[in-house]
């Protein structure tokens, strides 16, 4: 004969384990809040807004995370079996299920919107028409940088062409090429002028990355991609691959260089050229 | 189910004695056939786990040397010891697959839907024994042909589980990109195939073979789940087998469905025009999303039952997580855009997979709180059943609230294809599963075998998986958030990930204590079936669903001469007033006690 009700009592499995739930919520507030390793510094201006989204869903997620597992921790802790009692007889509870249900569904409302301001303010603001554009081609495994030159209008290019020496196939008998700057695993860009970069694939798909400025864009076979971004600090930053394409796939690595004044660009960009022509 | 003499339903003492070939290697038993499915995962598990800790070798010590690895796999790793990338690679693909559909899909729906449909539901067999065996042999041949592309020259392809186009298309796209991507798609489509016979014959027993009495909104919340499930892999199989066709043609045949013109490899132009590479993302994630509900919908069955047996309190709001259940599974469809985020598909329809996304948080959440309402007031036993299922709620919690972070398409422009995304799935996805279906392994063990599993290994196996599994998985969040990139064999080529190289490191040594915690389960598991506590009674656990009410093992035909009659729900615990704090789902209603449903 089972008793009716007990208290229930703490067993030492359910203190362990919710002990245990309780280390998880303190190492995760640790690893969040305390940030010993946090994301890349950031030199971009929509940037600063996806890390704000970012930041509003951790609040979100960390409060329902500490209150899930808090629960489930105390539970477990406190709800032990004493023995042959019985648990609380209940187990439909429409009121709370849904003041639950609206609440979830309201705070994803506000996170929804909180996201998509950002994510169409990215995509379907136009770019600057004076916006310093470069054509960007990845192939297996390495990065091509294709500048217009002086006149701003790129040369022709044509897949026809391409070999070992010429891999984004430019026309040299296009007069608009004269001027133009191709470069391997190397990107130049001012501080705080807009970029545009226009991406395209020779052979797989890639994924154009850039960790500090909070660009993500995967470079596909037959389209060519528009993504802009205006950078805000000066320095040197890597571009990596991130989408598999290949054996190789971690060495497609790049180097991003932010020039602190237009005239540090312009003086890369002469020096490229300079290159080229072997002037 | 009529024998040669003509009786009908005899049990399974009509049945001719069989040859131990008939009996436990060809057999059309559903558990026999369930308990194949078990075994066979489990052996992929042990090679799709092996593969892992040789990435998690590489990832916390990326210019490591291995010499003795290096004399057993020669061509895996250069002349000092130093894995290859390719290699690397191919273990990254070879552990998504084995996991996703040769473990996980394996073990939940064919190992225990096979075992439990008809023992759960009061039914003799499945509707179509002779397709259930089918469907095992032809995972099994899907199990060797996978195995194989490990073995064969140029290696098992290096493109991810989700392989994709062009360079799965494209044969000289990389080592292993050969024969090996070919056998990786003749396995997939095996899978497929098998994976439909099973499907069909899971939706047509559940809904035409449940006994007297036993009405939809009567069946254990496993059935549930195993039914959706079913409908769900007849929806999205057939897409995926279609893509792997096309694929096929790709490869062989010159046609262009993925392989768009203007491609150069080896710096010449090659002849393909007019496919579209994002077209392979759009079939693979409209299957693949539904596929991480083929494989969480059932762990969450499974795992409520058992929470709720051993919580002697029935579960909270039943009718809400059938609800939720059958929602996230028709939402299921509409979400797979979320994979697609910065694939260069329109942001447009960004937005739309955005909001469809966040939509199945509530479900989800509604699944959570059910959990939480169901252990409250409760008196919970813990047995490692018990304990893996409370695990597998917490690892669910943990897993599924990165969600949002990933579902958000303006946060995922950044997190996209890092560790996060890892940390997410394997959470919520991988780690949860593997939760409930130990659960349900601890649980109906007695009932397959006749014997328990040890409890004292199994509860060491749970803490040292329970603390592991947060230890590998968990600081994953942070170096994605730092930037890591998946499938990168060398995170030190980048100076960004140098500083948290060190978390890198913790992760691998955490993997090798969590895989050594697995080891002992096995050891558990395979000297228990012949050394194990025997299980005496019908019903160890005190549990009310029809499975407990058959002797442990169950022999063929499942029931007695006459079929269970059910007269309530299956989760009857601690009723107010009754003598025992469970009532079995065929005890006639008492007047005294309040009846439910």
């Amino acid at each position: 004969m089972a008793d009716e009700k007990g208290p229930g009592r703490i067993t030492s499995s359910g203190l362990a384990l919710g002990a245990l739930l309780g280390i998880l919520i303190i190492v995760s507030i640790w690893l969040f809040a305390a940030k010993p390793w946090w994301f890349p510094g950031l030199t971009s201006i929509h940037g600063a807004e996806i890390d704000r989204v970012f930041n509003a869903v951790l609040i979100v997620t960390g409060i329902a995370f500490i209150i899930t597992q808090g629960m489930l921790g105390y539970f477990v802790a406190r709800y032990g079996s004493a023995g042959s009692e019985h648990a609380d007889y209940w187990h439909d509870n429409p009121k709370a299920e849904f003041f639950l249900l609206t609440g979830t569904a309201v705070i994803l409302v506000v996170l929804v919107f909180m996201g998509q301001k950002v994510w169409l303010n990215y995509y379907f603001t136009a770019l600057p028409k004076d916006a310093v554009t470069v054509q960007v081609t990845a192939q297996q495994f390495m990065w091509n940088f294709h500048y217009p030159g002086a006149d701003g209008k790129f040369g022709k290019t044509d897949l026809t062409l391409v070999d070992p020496t010429n891999l984004i196939g430019l026309d040299d008998k296009d007069p608009n090429s004269k001027d133009d700057i191709v470069t391997a695993n190397d990107m130049h860009i001012p501080m705080n002028k807009p970029v545009v970069v226009r991406l395209r694939s020779k052979d797989v798909i890639h994924s154009f990355f850039l960790p500090n400025f909070r660009v993500k864009q995967d470079a596909v076979p037959g389209l060519a991609i528009e993504v802009g971004f205006t950078p805000t600090t000066a320095g040197a930053y890597e571009i990596a691959c991130a989408e598999l394409c290949g054996a190789q796939h971690y060495k497609m690595k790049a180097n991003i260089t932010v020039d602190a004044s237009d005239a540090d660009f312009n003086t890369w960009l002469q020096a490229r050229l300079k290159e080229r022509t072997g002037d | 189910m009529t024998d040669t003499q003509g009786h009908h339903h005899e049990g399974e003492h009509a049945h001719p004695q069989l040859g131990f070939w008939r009996k436990y290697v060809f057999s059309t038993d559903h558990k026999v056939i369930g308990i194949q499915y078990l075994v066979t995962a489990m052996a992929m598990a042990v090679i799709g786990g092996t593969l892992s800790l040789l990435m998690r070798l590489q990832l916390g010590w990326p210019h490591g040397s291995w010499p003795f690895l290096a004399s057993l796999m020669p061509r895996a790793f250069d002349s000092q010891g130093h894995m290859n990338a390719d290699f690397y690679l191919s273990l990254v693909t070879m552990h998504g697959t084995i996991m996703v559909f040769f473990l996980f899909t394996a073990v939940l729906t064919g190992g225990f839907g096979n075992f439990l449909i008809p023992l759960q539901i009061g039914a003799r067999d499945m509707a179509f024994p002779f397709l259930n065996a089918l469907s095992y042999w032809i995972f099994l041949a899907s199990c060797i042909v996978i195995f194989s592309a490990l073995l064969v020259q140029g290696g098992a392809p290096l493109g991810g589980w989700t392989a994709y186009a062009p360079l799965s298309a494209l044969p000289a796209a990389g080592p292993g990109q050969g024969t090996g991507m070919t056998l990786w798609i003749t396995a997939i489509a095996l899978f497929t195939a098998s994976g439909l016979m099973g499907g069909l014959n899971y939706i047509t027993t559940i809904l035409t073979m449940r006994t007297k009495g036993l009405s939809m909104m009567r069946l254990p919340l496993t059935q549930w789940s195993l039914l959706i499930t079913a409908v769900l892999g007849l929806l999205a199989f057939p897409v995926l087998l279609a893509a792997a066709i096309l694929l096929v043609f790709d490869r062989v045949g010159g046609t262009s469905f993925f392989i768009p013109g203007g491609i150069v490899l080896n710096n010449k132009l090659i002849e393909h025009t007019g496919g579209h590479p994002l077209l392979w993302q759009h079939l693979f994630w409209f299957f693949g999303h539904p596929e991480v509900y083929i494989v969480i919908l059932p762990a969450m069955g499974i795992a409520s039952d058992i929470l709720s047996t051993f919580c002697r309190k029935p579960i909270f709001s039943y009718k809400m997580m059938v609800y939720a259940m059958v929602a996230i599974s028709g939402l299921s469809f509409i979400v797979w855009g979320h994979h697609m985020f910065v694939s260069g598909m329109s942001p447009f329809l960004g937005s739309v997979f955005t909001i469809t996304t966040l939509l199945i948080a509530v479900p989800s959440a509604v699944k959570t709180f059910n959990w939480l309402g169901t252990v409250w007031g409760a008196r919970i036993q813990f047995t490692s059943a018990a304990l893996f299922s409370i695990g597998f709620v917490s690892m669910f919690i943990s897993g599924g609230l990165s969600g949002p972070f990933l579902g958000t398409s303006a946060a995922d422009i950044q997190l996209q294809d890092t560790y996060f995304v890892v940390a997410h799935f394997h959470l919520v996805m991988a780690i949860a599963p593997l939760f409930a279906a130990y659960a349900g392994l601890y649980y109906w063990f007695p009932k397959m075998f006749g014997r328990f599993m040890n409890e004292t290994a199994g509860k060491i196996h749970f803490w040292m998986s329970f603390v592991g599994a947060y230890c590998v998985f968990f600081p994953m969040h942070i170096i994605g958030i730092g930037g890591q990139m998946r499938r990168i064999y060398d995170p030190l080529n980048y100076q960004f990930l140098v500083n948290q190289q060190i978390v890198n490191v913790f992760i691998s040594i955490s993997a090798f204590v969590l895989a050594s915690a697995q080891i002992l389960f096995l050891v558990n598991f395979f000297v228990s079936i012949w050394a194990g506590k025997r299980a005496t009674e019908n019903n160890p656990w005190k549990a009310t669903t029809l499975e407990w009410e058959v002797p442990c093992p169950t022999g063929h035909g499942n029931f007695g001469p006459e079929l269970p009659v059910v007269h309530r729900w299956a989760f009857d615990y601690s009723i107010p007033g009754a003598t025992e704090d469970f009532v079995p789902q065929t005890a006639p209603a008492v007047p005294a006690q309040q009846e439910r449903h």
